[in-house]
Formats: C-alpha cells, structure tokens, sequence
C-alpha cells in the first residue's frame, strides 16, 4: 500500500500502481487530463510506464469554462 | 465568411483568424448557453481556465470540452486564479499538455483578489519564463504602455491592455494611453478586460485595437446569446469604421453637408 495525495485529498492506493491505472481507479480513464506527479508533468505517453511511490503529490487537472 | 473578412484577418503568431472578438467561457448558465454564445459572437478563440478535475464526479457527464471542440475552436488556456509567476507557468504547462502541445496561451497574473488588478511585476517574469519554454504568449496587462512595450520585447505575441478591471463593464477608462500602447506596437493589441457593451468594443476597434476579448459583458448580460451577436457586429462596425478612416472632429464647421445655393426660401442676413 502507498500513500499518495490526488488534488489535495490523501489516498492509499494497493501498489504497484502507474499513472494510467489510477486514471482508471479514479474514473477519469480516457478523459483528457493532465497530470502532474511532484511539479513535473507526466506526459499521457507515459502514464502507462510512470510508476507512483509513497508521498507522491499529484494534480490531475482539466479544462473548465473561464475568462 | 464575407469577402472583405478574408483580406483583414486577425494574424497572431504568423495564423490568420477572420473574427476580431475572442470570448471567454465562464460565468454562463451551463454548456448549452456558452456554446450558443459562442456562436453567435462568430469568435474562433475561446479562453478557457485550467482546473483540478472533480474525482468520484459521474464519468458520463459532459465536459466544456464536447461543446467546444477542440478541432473546431481555438482553444486558449488562461491563467485565472495565479497570483505568481510560478503557478501561471505550472498552469500553462499543464495546459500545453492537456491540448495536445497547443501552446497559444493567455498569461495573465492577478495582483488583489479584490479588483483583480493584474501584477505586471510577476507578469513580466512569467513572460519571460514562458517564452524561453516556447510558449506563444497572450499576455493581460495594465494600461502602461511602457509594461506593454516591454511585454511585447520579451517576445509575447499579443499584448491585451485592459479597458477597466475585470468584469466591471466599465469600458475603455483611458482611451489615450490605448492609443500609445497601439502606437507602440509592433504585435496585435487586444482589449482584453472590461468591456461591458457593444459601444465599447466598437470605441475599442475604431481605436485602432487589432481586437477585443471578453467574457462577462456577454455572459452576464440579460441575454447573453443576443448580446454575443451585439458583439460580433460592434467590433465588425469598429474595425471598418477604423479602415475607413473618419472624418476629425471640429468644434464646429461652416461646410454644411448639402449645397448653401439654390435654397427655395431666400436667406435673411441681420445687418
């Protein structure tokens, strides 16, 4: 088990545990997303090889209505 | 798309665009009515903000996104919300990958949550920041014309004064230092900030503004799609009033519109 932090909100996640299968556990598999694991973007080519660790801080971020 | 549209368009970073008015996406009632504003107003660069996903929302609801496409619509991320250079380009990095390495953007960094005033100090270190990453960069700023200038040499592709602050509706304040900014200008200049009515995007083009960006003087009028289309006629009326050139304002002037001879009833002079 891992902790890591998704927008903000602590979650323990069964590992190992890449970027694109916690897309699909949080619902958001095939939705236009980007990510950021730790400051660093995860390009969406890699989220099936960008592996997460413990304490590992993700924004998952889309595109809303703005001005 | 008329004839004349085709031989006066909107050219930021080197791609022509035939519509001048660019719009905004927030603050309307839901999908629906922002994608019905949007096509009315004509626009074909549309901002939008860049915020963390709902997680645990119903994955079968819709998103901005289905409604504006991004093969039909310029797409252009914002930075709403950054009050420091850091978090504007964390943001816009974070948007260049969600668009697929589009990366017109719009950087705008806010100094007081209260006006919304933008803070050119950060502005200008994340223009820099971002233009070194190869970003095309919009950029929000003060009236100064000195920050524009400078704004422009760091190598941003548009330079957005502001008319009044951020969903005031208050127009152009200081049409002068407009004037100077477009002036100075080697880029396009657009209005971008506080436009409220069809008269004031019109001032603004017949300014000699290359455009105008908007959003809360169509999304929060009473019927924001009529006033999208108010829009899209007001900065058509401003840029051709601008191209055709008007007449100079007199305080006044002896040289009547229709002929002083020939008048049917004979002229009485005092003595």
């Amino acid at each position: 088990m891992i902790l890591v932090t998704v927008n903000g909100e602590p979650r323990q996640l069964d590992a190992p545990v890449n970027c694109a299968e916690l897309l699909a556990r949080l619902e958001l598999a095939g939705k236009r997303v980007a990510l950021e694991r730790n400051g660093e973007i995860v390009p969406r080519s890699r989220f099936p090889e960008q592996m997460l660790a413990d304490g590992d801080r993700l924004e998952i971020v889309v595109a809303v209505g703005g001005g | 798309m008329k004839p004349h549209e085709n031989l006066d368009p909107l050219v930021i970073a080197g791609k022509p665009y035939s519509s001048r008015l660019l719009i905004g996406t927030g603050k309307y009632q839901d999908f629906a009515e922002t994608k019905a504003a949007v096509e009315a107003s004509g626009a074909q660069i549309v901002t939008v903000a860049i915020r963390r996903t709902n997680i645990g929302q119903d994955p079968k609801q819709p998103s901005l996104l289905d409604y504006l496409p991004p093969s039909k619509y310029t797409l252009l991320p914002n930075t709403a919300g950054c009050y420091t250079a850091e978090d504007a380009v964390r943001t816009l990095r974070l948007a260049r990958e969600l668009l697929d390495g589009h990366d017109l953007v719009k950087l705008e960094v806010l100094g007081d949550p209260h006006t919304l005033y933008p803070n050119v100090v950060d502005t200008l270190a994340a223009a820099k920041t971002l233009v070194a990453e190869g970003f095309k960069v919009m950029v929000y700023t003060s009236d100064d014309p000195i920050v524009a200038k400078r704004l422009e040499e760091i190598g941003c592709v548009a330079v957005m004064p502001l008319a009044s602050l951020i969903g005031s509706g208050m127009g152009i304040l200081n049409p002068w230092n407009l004037q100077i900014i477009i002036g100075n200008a080697k880029v396009p200049v657009l209005v971008d900030a506080g436009v409220g009515t069809a008269s004031d995007a019109a001032i603004a083009m017949e300014l000699g503004c290359d455009g105008v960006l908007m959003n809360t003087a169509i999304a929060a009028a009473k019927n924001p799609v009529l006033m999208a289309s108010a829009m899209k006629k007001a900065v058509e009326a401003g840029r051709e009033a601008f191209l055709a050139g008007r007449m100079p304002k007199k305080l006044y002037s002896a040289a009547a519109s229709s002929p002083t001879s020939g008048l049917i009833t004979p002229s009485t002079r005092s003595a």
